[in-house]
């Protein structure tokens, strides 16, 4: 049985109006329009034990309404989820007692109090057996590195001091479901890194299952290997990172490097869109389906010391992603509007 | 149940903690408080000192004037017991600060943890109150002793457990009222204005102005029957004998009911914000 089950899960909000102008404002005080967001737009997902899934999207797909609908925040319109068989918006304390929530831009821990007294406070609040408790935080005090900073006030800390607190308050009850939602946002490459390499760590040992939104490809490259991506409200691929790239890009990036004392070439445009040229190095976009053809026609008409064919970048990829995903639903929602008059 | 003790000790002791940690801010705080009594003190001494001037102008007696059946003694014995119930029933910033958490998100993490957001609040509120009754016990007890000539006495027994009684039912109606309050926030987002109107009500109608007992009529009556007077008002004219026997006790009991009904309302107000919580702030 799935540990998450999602199904046709749905959440819009009414959202107020405000037109432009002070006139506007004031007719507002009296009259005031409305239109209706649909944030989630009936999903369906599983998640079985275990398993690191990326959960991906532009912002406003989708992605943290969702989180917020499993971790109970919110409540839906329609749809169900339950997770470890638990209805999420009934809030029940058994539930919040098997689940963890970390929102990279909010802040759990009392701000002017060092971490270990918030940390106390989740001993209580958890029911934490208090040799469980230490065992536990001793482990992930160290994992973390931050033995040092226990005893500092929070607001003290940088950013990424901070959030390795958040996740060692998150993670003090052994959560079996995390939710992360931009946890490394904000954070430098280092510490960026180390998050990554600790929450992969923590993953592997204690086999939990995290469900992850990010905008760092690099996040999602470093831990998931299953990525979901929604939409404006839609799941738009469900599988691995590879295949992302497989199914939605058409092209492949060739990198070739000529003699520093040939000829620059001409009429490479014909071959693919010239993406760089910097000679004697040159980057050409080229159709997937076309390379070994157009590869052969290159060699052929040039002299070649060195080439590459790689996929494109997974941001690239992702990006034409979102805007092919997002010119398709507009055309449904044309169709849609027309049929229904 | 031993489980629940500990984890309130922790939020009460945390709480006291963190209390502690502007000792700046909490010093001034808490030393302002006395400045309105002196002001109040001086106020009362020009009022009847303007009223004996004229009296003994007009018919050339003075010493004994009232307003309302309050004398000068009387007057500044009832502030300074006022001042000792707004000590327990005032609640800054609980509900801007409930409503703040509505709007940027913090309220979040009640929602995400086993942990009832009232309960934390009411915990969290008794820690400052603790905080600021021991470092203001001092000061109080100088300023009653410097004035205890306005006083008539010590009441007896019964009068000063009734007093006790009304100070700690005034806490928690502050508090379950002023919580109700800020639980608007879910619907209102905004309740700036709302909290501006209820301070201006509250500032009259509890008895910390004037003693209500001096509103004419029927609006005397209407002022009488709001929850409002219990902050202020109620225990001061206890302490001074002012509601007595049969009175005070169906007095407590409706001051009891109105914190019963308060406390169900802040509760209801929260499950049903939950349900219609957007999750605002990310």
């Amino acid at each position: 049985m799935a540990i998450i089950e999602i199904s046709a899960l749905a959440k819009s909000y009414r959202i107020y109006q405000k037109q432009d102008g002070l006139l506007a404002s004031v007719r507002g005080l009296f009259h005031r329009q409305y239109r209706t967001v649909e944030a989630v737009r009936g999903i369906d997902l599983h998640l079985e034990q275990g398993e690191f899934v990326a959960f991906l999207g532009p912002n406003g797909a989708g992605k943290t309404t969702t989180l917020k609908l499993l971790s109970g925040v919110i409540t839906p319109t329609g749809g169900t989820a339950t997770v470890m068989g638990h209805v999420p918006w009934k809030r029940e304390n058994a539930y919040r007692r098997r689940f963890a929530l970390v929102m990279g831009q909010k802040n759990q821990l009392w701000w002017d109090l060092p971490a270990q007294e918030s940390f106390r406070l989740h001993q209580q609040i958890y029911r934490i057996e208090p040799r469980q408790f230490e065992r536990t935080r001793d482990e992930l005090v160290d994992l973390l590195e931050v033995k040092g900073l226990l005893s500092q006030p929070v607001r003290e800390l940088s950013l990424g001091e901070r959030m390795k607190m958040e996740l060692i308050a998150a993670l003090l009850h052994s959560p079996e479901v995390l939710f992360l939602d931009e946890p490394t946002i904000g954070l430098d490459v280092i510490a960026q890194h180390n998050i990554q390499i600790f929450l992969r760590h923590y993953q592997q040992l204690r086999k939990i299952t995290i469900l992850l939104t990010s905008h760092y490809m690099k996040d999602v490259a470093a831990l998931c290997q299953r990525v979901v991506i929604i939409a404006q409200g839609r799941i738009m691929y469900d599988g691995s990172l590879a295949g992302i790239v497989d199914r939605f890009s058409g092209h492949k990036i060739v990198s070739l490097l000529f003699p520093a004392d040939a000829e620059p070439p001409q009429g490479l445009s014909r071959f693919g869109e010239v993406l760089e040229e910097r000679f004697p190095k040159v980057k050409l976009r080229i159709n997937r389906g076309a390379v070994p053809e157009l590869l052969a026609g290159i060699l052929a008409a040039h002299t070649i010391e060195d080439v590459s064919v790689e996929d494109p970048p997974l941001e690239e990829v992702i990006a034409e992603m979102f805007s092919f995903a997002g010119e398709q639903i507009a055309a449904n929602e044309r169709a849609e509007r027309i049929a229904s008059g | 149940m031993y489980a629940k003790a500990q984890t309130c000790w922790t939020i009460l002791r945390i709480s006291l903690e963190e209390r502690l940690v502007y000792r700046g801010d909490f010093a001034l705080g808490t030393l302002m408080r006395f400045l309105p009594i002196v002001t109040q003190v001086f106020l009362w001494k020009a009022i009847f000192e303007a009223i004996e001037f004229n009296a003994a102008g007009a018919a050339g007696r003075s010493g004994d004037e009232t307003i309302a059946g309050y004398s000068y003694h009387d007057f500044i014995a009832y502030y300074l017991l006022t001042m000792v119930g707004r000590a327990f029933s005032s609640m800054p910033g609980l509900a801007s600060g409930i409503a703040l958490q509505i709007r940027n998100g913090e309220i979040k993490k009640f929602l995400v943890q086993p942990i009832d957001l009232v309960g934390f609040l009411l915990l969290n509120r008794l820690a400052h109150k603790l905080v600021y009754y021991s470092v203001a016990l001092g000061p109080f007890a100088l300023v009653f002793f410097l004035c205890r000539g306005f006083f008539p006495g010590w009441p007896d027994a019964t009068t000063l457990s009734a007093f006790f009684a009304s100070l700690v039912m005034g806490f928690l109606l502050g508090f379950f009222l002023e919580a109700t309050l800020g639980m608007l926030g879910f619907w209102l987002l905004e309740v700036s204005s709302l909290l501006f109107v209820y301070m201006l009500f509250s500032f009259f109608f509890s008895g910390h102005m004037f003693p209500i007992d001096m509103l004419p009529g029927i609006w005397g009556q209407i002022v009488e029957a709001l929850p409002l007077k219990y902050l202020a008002y109620f225990p001061a004219a206890v302490f001074l004998g002012k509601v007595q026997g049969q009175e005070l006790a169906v007095a407590l009991w409706v001051e009891l009911a109105w914190v019963a009904f308060f406390m169900v309302a802040s509760r209801v107000a929260l499950n049903r914000g939950y349900r219609r919580y957007s999750g605002f702030g990310g």
